[in-house]
């Protein structure tokens, strides 16, 4: 039993209503833990004062500088003594999840059973960089928990100018729109920037992402420096019997109004079946006797929505891969920045084409750690610098899909016009003659 | 970093530097034999998923809400609830749903039944309001103008009759960030910190406390300067030039931000990841002025119910929030919704010029 608990007014309230409460949590474990009562505490302190009280400072594990967020009371007496003093210290342990997020409960109840003899008891899963949140615990404690999380086959991961802990979505695992092996792909790229991971030395947090498909269930395009997110290249699949059935649920009003208005590209077309067009890029399948549908492939931007709305009829091609853009991020400093195209499609399938993945990560990095400035994103980077400097710099050609338009001012130098069109040219023939 | 760690290292363990776990030993048997070789989905009911593998295996999914910031008593009956009634395997979603993974469609009521029981409300599938991305607030946190949990508890026990419906136009995702970084994310609707006044200085501690010229050039707007304040090196602002953005908070702790008054709560929206249809779109901001009142902050609840309320009733389907604005355009939206367009929702960050309308398209 612990010491008797603090008054909460204020958070008492928020153990009323239906959605689970983390109060009534956090009361239970405050039953076994003094720690507990003096966060429930400070905690219901910033209710009534609206004001945090916790402080960053220098708690580490040993071998590593980073992965550990601590966190010390700043709400103090006039003597300068903690007002909690059983709760001064509530650490956490950022701990990489397995790509996916998917655990037996074997492994949830060891965490549970580390983390209630070392720290608080209170887990966060996940947090927005997709970490295990092991919330709470005291400096003496940090190093056993990690220890004992560690020897489970478990890792810390980034904090600080660092490369990120990462993300990616269910997937292959069970999704029928996965474009290609996202837990490889993260495992791969992630595993080999290890030591950017556990020891922060880049000028700020460098962040990947992983999506299966273009839907972007992991928000990568505005959250990662570099989005690795799923497509294809070759036509949309389909299958006539579960179109058929789409069709006979769904009928022509939300064919029409749901599916073919709303074609970011208008290459969804309703057609009769004797109008539809055959050749290599085409799409089609029937949707009843009379009428069928017919996809342009060529004119299709991959955009997701008519196989989120017909799933089963329709479907991602084979020839698949991802698209990486570069130079996401939140707010700070300049605003929030959407990732840019940088390779339009690369394939993923074998050991080869996740190496090339993992290869332009180490060359982004390297090129971002010598060139940002500190607290720079590589978003930021690339703002000042412009993209053909990254592109050069990380030794990628210019194509017209890492742009929306091309330049609308006459502001730039071309006097070397011609020489970029003969290496151009030459290009062109090394690649003819490879064929 | 480790000051403790060098007086001995001897003494210290080695950390196994492992990286990312595999996640094939965690996954269900199901999803691990038909991995990359699934054919479709369907949605029997809300908060629950049925995948259909081109071998034939079928696999349902019961996803349910959870608190995120969990003890280990709920993780604990989370885990028998995976043992007793799914087939011991749980996975989580970016937004802190749990989802279990079950090989028969018989085994799908029993454990919606005993999740229920327990308080999980299952839903958050489909065209519903899913859980709320969130951040630390006052639990955790060393720079928060607000709570995260609290606000997303007291939020979600109003929108839980959506989590567990799926009857909104189109998924809805909501974020909450407790300060201007927006740690929470772009989401169809979110509840961010808006500071409405310059940070406040304690001159005593900023040159032991503070690297200057790094603090110097954290100001997106240049309105910090070095100066000397009786006698102290510290830092001072140009208050016309200041925006409230509060980045200077972080890497200097005396220049506080927060303020139990003048620091408020925003709403934006139309954010979206999603390539579907249109391309990714930043949020906008909407409203702003919300007090930061805890425990409920029943003042955002009003206004986040009223924008949801509106677009769902407004909305076709299949309509984003940014597609539905799209189409019945900014002067409806803030009509229909009641809230005022104020001066300070029109750009004046660099990039403004492309948020002007240069055309006639006006909506009568």
């Amino acid at each position: 039993m612990a010491k008797k608990m603090h008054d909460t007014p204020n958070l008492d309230q928020l153990e009323d209503g239906p959605w689970p409460s983390f109060v009534t949590g956090l009361k239970e474990l405050a039953k076994d833990k003094d720690y507990v009562v003096d966060l429930l505490g400070q905690l219901e302190t910033s209710y009534r004062t609206k004001k945090g009280y916790w402080k960053g400072g220098t708690v580490g594990v040993f071998g590593y500088g980073g992965g550990i967020i601590p966190r010390f009371t700043e709400l103090k007496d006039e003597a300068g003594k903690p007002v909690y003093e059983d709760c001064t210290e509530f650490h956490t342990l950022r701990v990489m999840p397995p790509a996916g997020m998917h655990y037996d409960t074997d492994t949830l109840r060891q965490f549970c059973d580390i983390w209630e003899k070392h720290g608080s008891g209170l887990i966060a899963f996940h947090g927005q960089s997709g970490d295990i949140m092991f919330q709470g615990a005291t400096t003496d404690n940090v190093q056993k928990a990690f220890d004992e999380i560690n020897e489970m086959g478990f890792d810390l991961g980034g904090a600080g100018p660092a490369v990120r802990t990462s993300m990616s979505c269910v997937g292959a695992a069970r999704c029928e729109q996965s474009c290609y092996d996202e837990a490889k792909a993260q495992r791969s790229v992630l595993n080999t920037f290890l030591d950017d991971i556990h020891r922060p030395s880049l000028p700020y947090k460098f962040k990947f992402k992983f999506s299966g498909c273009p839907n972007d269930c992991m928000n990568s395009v505005q959250r990662a420096d570099m989005a690795v997110i799923g497509t294809w290249r070759d036509n949309i699949r389909t299958d006539e019997a579960m179109a058929k059935q789409w069709f006979a649920k769904h009928g022509m009003d939300e064919l029409v109004n749901d599916v073919v208005a709303r074609c970011p590209t208008k290459t969804f077309q309703l057609k009769q079946i004797k109008n539809v067009k055959t050749g290599p890029s085409i799409s089609s399948v029937a949707i009843s006797d009379t009428h069928a549908i017919e996809i342009d492939n060529h004119d299709c931007v991959r955009c997701m929505h008519c196989i989120n709305v017909m799933t089963g009829a329709l479907a991602p091609g084979k020839d698949k891969g991802a698209s990486v853009l570069v130079g996401g991020k939140s707010t700070l400093k300049i605003g929030g920045l959407m990732g840019t195209v940088i390779i339009p499609f690369m394939k993923l399938e074998t050991d080869e084409d996740v190496q090339k993945l993992v290869d332009l990560g180490q060359r982004t990095i390297d090129f971002f750690a010598e060139n940002a400035l500190e607290h720079e994103r590589t978003g930021e980077m690339i703002e000042r610098i412009g993209l053909i400097n990254f592109l050069e710099g990380v030794e990628v050609e210019v194509d017209p899909n890492m742009v929306s338009t091309p330049r609308t001012n006459p502001y730039v130098r071309t006097d070397g016009w011609d020489e970029e069109v003969a290496k151009i040219n030459a290009q062109k023939i090394k690649k003819q003659q490879a064929a | 970093m480790n000051q403790a760690v060098q007086e001995k290292p001897a003494a210290k363990r080695k950390p196994k530097e492992t990286g990312v776990p595999d996640n094939k030993k965690y996954l269900h048997p199901l999803m691990a034999k038909n991995y990359g070789n699934w054919k479709y989905h369907d949605r029997p009911r809300p908060g629950v998923l049925h995948h259909v593998a081109h071998s034939g295996d079928h696999i349902w999914t019961v996803r349910a809400g959870t608190q995120r910031q969990m003890d280990v008593g709920t993780i604990r009956l989370l885990c028998d609830i995976a043992d007793k009634y799914a087939e011991g395997h749980v996975r989580f979603t970016i937004r802190s749903n749990i989802e279990y993974m079950v090989s028969k469609e018989e085994k799908v009521a029993p454990l919606i039944a005993e999740l229920e029981k327990h308080g999980f409300p299952v839903g958050g599938t489909g065209n519903s309001i899913s859980m709320i991305a969130h951040t630390q607030g006052w639990l955790h946190c060393d720079i928060p103008g607000t709570d995260a949990s609290g606000v997303v508890k007291a939020l979600m026990d109003d929108l839980i009759v959506e989590f567990k419906r799926e009857e909104m136009p189109n998924r809805v995702h909501l974020s909450t960030s407790c300060c201007e970084i927006n740690c929470g994310g772009q989401a169809d609707l979110a509840i961010i910190v808006q500071h409405t006044k310059p940070p406040v200085i304690n001159h005593d501690l900023v040159a032991n406390v503070c690297e200057r010229p790094t603090v110097v050039a954290r100001c997106p707007v240049a309105a910090i300067r070095p100066a000397m304040v009786n006698g102290k090196p510290s830092l001072e602002i140009d208050e016309t030039k200041c925006m409230c953005c509060g980045a200077c908070y972080p890497p200097c702790p005396p220049m506080q931000i927060n303020d139990p008054e003048y620091s408020k709560l925003a709403i934006w929206v139309g954010g979206k990841n999603s390539n579907a249809r249109g391309k990714p779109t930043f949020m906008k901001m909407v409203a702003s002025g919300l007090p930061n009142n805890p425990p409920r902050w029943p003042e955002v609840s009003v206004v986040v119910k009223r924008i949801l309320s509106v677009y769902k009733d407004d909305a076709r389907p299949w309509e984003r929030m940014a597609d539905w604005i799209d189409r019945i355009g900014w002067p409806r939206f803030f009509e229909k919704t009641e809230l005022p367009f104020t001066k300070y929702l029109i750009d004046d960050w660099r990039g403004s010029r492309s948020t002007f309308n240069a055309s006639t398209h006006i909506r009568f």
